[in-house]
């Protein structure tokens, strides 16, 4: 198997899902000649040419709208926002259009849109530019909403989510676009809406998903060498949430992390914690702690930013303190 | 240009007949406690919804807002459809789970059925006719929005998009003077909103939009303009909102001189005078038009009021296309 990049992989995944179906087509900001701010859509333009790679004005409410549009009219847009900041523009298409559509309309319609936006800090490109709103998402039934922390997942979701009839937010986080992981040649897919244990142990379970994903692995990978096994639980999907592994992982060890990038309060982990004790509330042995990030707007200067961010060592001290 | 015979004529005038009939049917239910109150009513605008779908082909899209009853009677939804989706019943085209004039049937090319936010659908009826471009499909679609909604980032957006791809698609400003109790000129600092089609590089027309025959011819060349390739048009239908914003206002914020002068216009009447000197119409046909309506009304509430309520258990059905339940373990 070779090991590509997370961004590869989702320039795969993306290849050979429009050459293996035709209704599938990019619209976006500077996806065209540009290749993508990210550089995921590089060459696509003169591969599949104008018709498929579509750059847009910058107007996020047509973007997020129009391929709602184009997916109630029988196309399969995958619709990418410069960054998951700029969707926030467009969360009444999103939200009142694509994610309800189905719903209001008694089943008649579908809105099968892929909505791709890289996201996350640790860029230093400041508070507007950092943020990890995914929670504010994925709050809305009716909205698909995943993000990756393996290439392999990456290429996998994404084929799962251009092939999904609901409408998807595919949110890339920025900083594992470099990150390397082997993926197959063949064609595969991960299904949505099913966690993963990413890592066994006994001791405490660490439930995360994207970035916080490599975080919490890194974190057991050093706690493993003071003698705790922590086991790694990825959600991968935010709706539907999956919960079965981290349950399952839970009852064997009675302690868990939560560890996740976006702000603590109203948070993922805030759902994951109320959801531990709803469903295994005899199985606590210590208080469930949550690694996130600081209630602040995230600062711009390196020492600011990384002490408001979630790292192996917070990770570890908040294993420390139940185990 | 498709021109209208006689029998069209008469079609015209009836959908707008039976347009006001049932908004007035609809609004006596509400103050009898019959039905909730999520009624606009589009008393003195049926000739824009009537005349401009009629200028469209079976296999169009078109999405329509909550004052455009006529586009769905001219597309063919039924006035049993209507009232069982006023009331909420289970053989509505929403099956209960949304309101007013919420109603979509993709068969009948009702494609984008709006949400209460205007004018969120103008950029989705953008992506219908990006679909349709894509597809080299000859189709077109048609959307309508207020004078209120035209302030919204949303409708500069649709608009510039679908003229900077020449898109297939029509864009009709319903200008009824108000945007609830907000008036045009607090809305925007232009004499004639139309004049806003000149800054995105389209066409822009406005037309008389008590005058349904106006209302069909313009925009069956702009349908036509559509068709052959040529990109969007603006056109911006200047008429009156002859009720409040909803059932619910009274509207006591528009001057009395204001409707006594527009309701001179009346488009039903306006049209009914015209067909008289056509010698299409006279008391006779008038009062038998009148029956039937009446009838057909009488029939569809009856209808509605016996059907069924969607069981409790469905609300939780539908949310995924896919299937997925979102109720927790």
């Amino acid at each position: 198997m070779a090991r590509i990049t997370l961004r590869q992989a989702i320039s795969d995944a993306l290849r050979e899902e429009m050459q293996r179906d035709e209704n599938v087509f990019i619209m976006g900001e500077e996806v065209g000649v540009w290749g993508g701010t990210y550089a995921v859509t590089r060459g696509f333009h003169d591969e599949f040419g104008d018709k498929r790679v579509r750059d847009t004005p910058i107007s996020e409410m047509v973007i997020g709208g129009a391929a709602a549009g184009a997916a109630m009219n029988g196309l399969r847009p995958v619709a990418e926002f410069m960054t998951i900041n700029f969707a926030m523009l467009a969360l009444d298409q999103i939200v009142n259009h694509a994610a309800k559509v189905h719903y209001m309309f008694g089943g008649q319609m579908k809105a099968p849109v892929v909505y791709r936006a890289p996201g996350g800090g640790g860029r230093q490109l400041g508070a507007t530019h950092s943020h990890t709103p995914d929670v504010i998402f994925a709050h809305f039934p009716g909205l698909t909403v995943v993000s990756p922390g393996t290439p392999y997942d990456a290429k996998g979701l994404l084929k799962s989510a251009i092939r999904s009839d609901d409408p998807v937010l595919f949110i890339e986080h920025a900083t594992l676009y470099q990150l390397r992981g082997e993926v197959p040649e063949e064609d595969y897919t991960v299904p949505i809406g099913v966690s993963e244990v990413k890592r066994e142990g006994s001791d405490v379970t660490i439930i995360s998903y994207a970035q916080g994903l490599q975080v919490s692995l890194e974190a057991a990978e050093q706690l493993a060498k003071e003698g705790v096994e922590a086991e790694v639980v990825d959600l991968r999907s935010l709706r539907p949430l999956d919960m079965g592994p981290a349950l399952e992982s839970f009852k064997k060890t009675f302690r868990a992390v939560v560890v996740e990038e976006g702000h603590r309060g109203y948070g993922i982990g805030a759902e994951i914690v109320a959801r531990l004790q709803e469903e295994a509330f005899d199985y606590i042995d210590a208080p469930i702690k949550r690694v996130a990030q600081d209630e602040t707007p995230l600062p711009y200067s390196q020492e600011l930013e990384q002490m408001a961010l979630i790292n192996p060592d917070k990770v570890i001290a908040a294993v420390k303190e139940i185990v | 240009m498709d021109r209208l015979t006689p029998q069209k004529y008469l079609s015209l005038y009836i959908d707008m007949r039976r347009m006001r009939a049932i908004e007035e049917k609809a609004t006596a239910l509400y103050y009898e406690g019959r039905t909730i109150g999520r009624i606009y009513s589009g008393r003195g605008q049926e000739a824009i919804s009537v005349g401009s779908t009629y200028a469209l082909a079976a296999d169009d899209a078109v999405a329509p807002m909550n004052r455009d009853l006529g586009t769905h009677l001219v597309r063919g939804i039924t006035v049993r459809e209507i009232f069982c989706q006023y009331l909420g019943r289970a053989n509505s085209s929403n099956r209960g789970k949304d309101a007013g004039l919420h109603i979509s049937s993709p068969e009948r090319g009702v494609m984008v059925n709006m949400i209460s936010n205007l004018p969120a659908s103008l950029p989705v009826a953008v992506g219908i006719a990006l679909a349709f471009k894509i597809r080299r499909e000859l189709r077109v679609a048609l959307t309508y929005f207020g004078d209120g909604a035209s302030s919204t980032g949303a409708s500069h957006e649709g608009i510039n998009f679908a003229a900077v791809r020449r898109l297939p698609i029509v864009f009709i400003c319903e200008n009824n003077q108000w945007a609830l109790s907000t008036a045009t000129s607090k809305q925007f600092a232009l004499e004639h909103l139309v004049e806003r089609a000149a800054g995105y590089g389209i066409p822009g027309i406005q037309v008389d939009g008590n005058d349904v025959l106006a209302v069909y011819e313009t925009t069956a060349e702009a349908v036509a303009r559509a068709r052959g390739g040529e990109g969007p048009t603006f056109i911006e239908a200047v008429t009156m909102r002859m009720k409040g914003h909803s059932v619910t206002d009274p509207a006591q914020y528009v001057p009395q001189s204001m409707l006594d002068a527009w309701e001179q216009k009346d488009p039903i009447r306006r049209f009914g005078n015209h067909l008289r000197q056509e010698n299409l119409l006279d008391d006779s046909l008038d009062e038998n038009i009148t029956g039937k309506i009446s009838a057909e009304i009488d029939d569809a509430v009856a209808y509605a009021e016996a059907s069924p309520f969607l069981p409790a258990e469905e609300a939780v059905t539908d949310v995924y296309a896919e299937g997925i339940a979102t109720t927790y373990a």
